[in-house]
């Protein structure tokens, strides 16, 4: 019987994958003027997907993950006006300097943007995980929130990155609407890959051992697990395609500054676990969902609040975590048990019992 | 950055200036802090909302100053008025995440911080706000250092507050259940004490002593709306560099928090100041986990 | 014979209570040692500081040679040097097939493994351990839904699948059913034999001990009382008066 309902899941998953891969591809055509809504979307489900890595699969709820968001969105510019350009002198010139770059200066650059952010933030994850790995609990969620605010601020500070007035980013060669879709599938895939990486880990060795961290550490150290190694392993993934949407993100915004846009602490940053926590953290699906619902609302609704939003925003936090912490997923989860994959009769295991019970 | 250090050695009375300034204002950090060990150490929530209800405060005086009362009359009526806030808000969100994990209450108080913040700024707008006191200000070794009188009077008011506390959990009948609570609240239950009371009061009462806090700094410094976060910061800077349950500590890191704000402030830059805190926060965690491990333990 | 463990002259206090005072002792590779005392006695607290759950005041603690007493608990247990809780500590969320998986040695593993499966010998590994623990039909069900005495035996799988070169086990008898004690006493003695794993058992079972154990320590009130084999401990004055509270 399990074997069944466990076929049906995954024929279920199957269908799901696909129609969402299609509403993918097919969306920037079909709805053109949410082209950039879209994009977001696909942005949002990378960061609760990434934020979930942590904070659901392992227990430890980090605040600050926005961080690494907005270092890769630095390390790209930097990287992408350096290579033509001294960038002191670009960003002393307040964005009085158009450089004109060249397409292939523009693609070349923008590539090496994305794996220099994606390897710097992973970097980055290792430096500062060991700085924090050694807090546990709010401590964790604490030191990580200073980490983030900590970095915006002297990100802000920095005259070389252009300090608070921040960076104009090289302009697209190329028209709006092609502009649009380019940034759309960049978006796209790179939380479609976030998504397959995460399915992939998530399927062996690496998720049993992070979810034993989270459900009692101190036994996952008893028996001899490098739990260090871990930590920096999940954190380095977050960090990883972090890093890689942040580059995306500072490019199709064009302008970047470290409170607003680069380390937005306390709305993206916050988003991010909102999402995760809504959806159901610590399941693969669950932030996916969040996200999903949460961008939905939140673009809906917004211009209907008249600036009460931010307000509805909190009350759903608080909401949310106090009310249905275990998320729609995690609801459903101990709602069908079966559906999940988790056996709850005994009679299937139990089928060779008797006779070695006989035996005995 | 040099120059500002040179000039401190130069002209030794600008230290004196900041440190009094650090000193006068990290009273009222201590107070703010003291609030949040008192909670964490009671209910084990922490209250990440913590600067909010001081901001809060600040503004109840910034109404008094606008109906033409003076600020000072404000302290009372943001204390009683922070106290059924904090009961309500208790009752409402705190009493339903007090036994679960402590991610949960972390979250819920950020989305109560988020909610606070955003409606004062629907109501105040994000401008900074400073309730008038119209006292004077003293000049002191030929006019090299200035002193605001608000802010000695602000740092008598603190200090008689937290005798008052003292004095409030030694001898009152609530006040030794609060102890009784935080040092075993199982035990407390079985001795007949209402610990969810308990719980309540505890957390009303540090709502009114942010309220208390929030009219000294509107005072004597500024208010505004998104403020709020660094004064929680703060108050954990202060509680984990001082531990639970350790007042002398507490005011101990809030004054010397108060002086490196200032000293930071002056050699770096206003615009560093907020860093400083979280660069301390980071700092006093770094220790603590160097501390711990050498115990082989973890900061937990 | 050698030692494997070397404790020498341990100390522990919490506060004001000494719970190990100068404590030596030696665990003899390949047996099985015991470890009494009434409640109290400090015998956890040994164990905790052995396996480096905490720090000790003084004393050195060494494991094959190696001074171990300032290591930390997940290096020490690489070493092969584990534990089980007093208080059972499994993963009651997951099934008993991943509680075992968790529980895979990871002393020499590679930094890539850890995105690979499960292999499948370490799953027919993992399911035999289970059968000789007796718990092969409970291998897909959640672990918080076993009884007591089987999360005990599921934890003293865990430690098995481990490969340790030492196992430290609190009280594995208490709250098994008596009637399987004497099955236990027999699983225990053949990981000793046939996995070649030292064993070293707290236990307050007496009849459980004297039958194990080849030697046997005696704590009483933090401090070390006696020491021998069974029978000479079975009549040793001191530890009886221990036990009867005459002290
Ligand atoms: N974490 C702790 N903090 C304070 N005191 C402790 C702690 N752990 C143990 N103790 C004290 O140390 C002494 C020894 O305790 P321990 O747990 O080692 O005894 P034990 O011999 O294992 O007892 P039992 O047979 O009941 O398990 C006791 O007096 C106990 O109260
Ligand atoms: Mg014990």
């Amino acid at each position: 019987m399990t074997a069944l309902v466990k076929k049906r899941a995954g024929l279920g998953s199957i269908l799901g994958q696909a129609a969402i891969l299609a509403f993918g591809v097919a969306a920037p055509f079909l709805f053109p003027a949410y082209t950039f809504q879209i994009a977001m979307l696909w942005i949002m489900i990378l960061f609760a997907l990434t934020w979930d890595i942590m904070g659901g699969q392992m227990g430890y709820n980090s605040l600050g993950n926005i961080l690494f968001f907005g270092a890769g969105m630095y390390i790209s510019a930097v990287v992408q006006i350096g290579i033509v350009y001294d960038v002191a002198e670009y960003t002393a010139a307040f964005g009085a300097i158009k450089i004109d770059f060249t397409e292939a200066q523009y693609y070349i650059g923008f590539a090496l943007g994305i794996v220099a952010a994606a390897v710097g933030c992973t970097l980055f994850a290792a430096i500062f995980g060991s700085m924090v790995f050694g807090l546990r609990g709010p401590y964790f969620a604490i030191g990580t929130l200073g980490v983030a605010i900590a970095a915006g601020e002297l990100v802000g500070g920095w005259d070389y990155v252009g300090g608070g007035s921040g960076i104009s980013m090289p302009v697209f060669p190329g028209d709006v609407e092609p502009r649009a879709l380019f940034f759309y599938f960049l978006c796209f895939i790179s939380a479609l890959a976030t998504f397959v990486f995460l399915r992939w880990v998530y399927s062996g060795r690496f998720k049993t051992t992070i979810n034993a961290i989270r459900d009692d550490e101190e036994k996952a150290e008893a028996m001899g697990i490098h739990t260090t190694r871990y930590k920096i392993v999940a954190w380095g993934i977050a960090a990883f395609f972090l890093g890689i949407s942040g580059a995306i993100f500072g490019n199709m915004i064009g302008f970047i500054e470290p409170l607003e846009v680069a380390f937005p602490t306390v709305t993206l940053g916050i988003f991010m676990v909102v999402m995760s926590l809504l959806g159901g953290k610590g399941t693969l699906w669950g932030p996916v969902l969040g996200a999903t619902l949460f961008h939905l609302l939140k673009e809906v609704t917004w211009i209907y609040l008249l600036g009460w939003q931010w307000v509805a925003l909190g009350t759903l936090i608080i909401v949310n975590v106090v009310f249905f912490q275990q998320g729609i997923l995690g609801w459903a989860q101990d709602k069908w048990p079966q559906f999940f994959g988790i056996v709850v009769d005994e009679k299937l295991s139990a089928q060779g019992a008797a006779a070695r019970e006989a035996a005995e | 950055m040099w120059d500002n250090i040179s000039l401190l050695v130069i002209a030794p009375l600008l230290n004196v200036q900041l440190l009094m300034d650090g000193v006068l204002i990290g009273a009222i950090f201590a107070l703010a802090a003291y609030g949040l060990a008192l909670v964490w150490g009671v209910t084990n929530v922490k209250n990440l909302a913590q600067g909010d209800f001081v901001i809060m405060g600040g503004y109840i005086a910034y109404v008094f100053t606008t109906l033409g009362i003076h600020p000072i009359l404000a302290l009372p009526v943001a204390m009683v008025l922070m106290f059924g806030f904090g009961w309500i808000i208790y009752r409402l969100i705190i009493a339903h995440v007090i036994e679960r994990d402590l991610f949960t209450s972390l979250l819920a108080t950020f989305g109560l911080a988020l909610v606070i913040q955003q409606t004062l700024n629907l109501i105040f707008g994000p401008d900074v706000q400073i309730a008038e006191s119209g006292f004077d200000i003293l000049f002191l070794f030929g006019g090299q250092v200035t002193l605001a009188e608000i802010k000695l009077v602000a740092l008598v008011l603190a200090g008689l507050l937290a005798a008052m506390i003292v004095i409030f959990m030694k001898t009152s009948r609530m006040g030794q259940a609060i102890r009784a609570t935080a040092q075993n609240a199982r035990a407390a239950k079985i001795m007949g004490i209402d610990t969810d009371r308990v719980y309540a009061f505890t957390f009303a009462m540090n709502a009114a002593i942010c309220g208390a806090a929030g009219v000294l700094i509107s005072m004597i410094w500024v208010i505004q709306p998104f403020f709020g976060i660094s004064y929680s910061i703060r108050s954990f800077v202060i509680v984990t560099a001082a531990g639970l349950g350790n007042l002398p500590g507490v005011i101990i890191a809030g004054l010397g928090l108060g002086a490196a704000e200032q000293f930071s402030g002056f050699v770096l830059g206003a615009e560093f100041q907020q860093a400083t805190v979280v660069g301390l926060l980071v700092l006093v965690l770094m220790y603590r986990q160097i501390q711990m491990r050498r115990q082989r333990r973890v900061v937990s | 014979m050698t030692d494997m463990i070397e404790v020498s002259g341990v100390s522990k206090h919490y506060g004001g209570v000494i719970a190990n005072n100068q404590i030596s002792l030696n665990v003899p590779s390949g047996r099985i040692t015991g470890l009494i005392g009434p409640n109290g006695s400090g015998k956890t607290t040994l164990f905790n500081s052995i396996v480096g759950f905490h720090p000790i005041d003084e004393g050195s603690i060494t494991f094959e040679g190696q001074e171990i007493s300032k290591m930390r608990v997940p290096q020490i247990a690489r070493l092969g040097l584990l534990r089980t809780f007093q208080q059972t500590r499994i993963y009651g969320k997951m099934n008993c097939m991943d509680n075992m998986m968790i529980s895979v040695p990871q002393r020499h593993m590679p930094l890539m493994r850890m995105f690979k499966k499960f292999p499948a010998e370490t799953l027919e590994r993992a399911e035999s351990i289970l059968e000789f623990v007796g718990l092969y039909q409970k291998r897909l069900l959640p672990a918080g839904s076993l009884s007591f005495g089987q999360q005990k035996l599921l934890e003293f799988a865990m430690a098995l699948i481990n490969e340790p070169k030492i196992l430290l086990l609190d009280e594995p008898t208490a709250g098994i059913n008596p009637t399987l004690i004497n099955g236990l006493i027999d699983r225990l003695r053949r990981a000793n034999e046939d996995f070649g794993i030292t064993l070293f058992v707290i236990e307050h079972n007496m009849r459980v001990i004297m039958n194990l154990a080849d030697n046997i320590y005696c704590l009483a009130h933090g401090e070390m009382l006696a020491h021998g084999k069974p029978d000479e401990i079975q009549n040793d004055k001191r530890v009886i008066d221990a036990y009867l509270g005459a002290h």
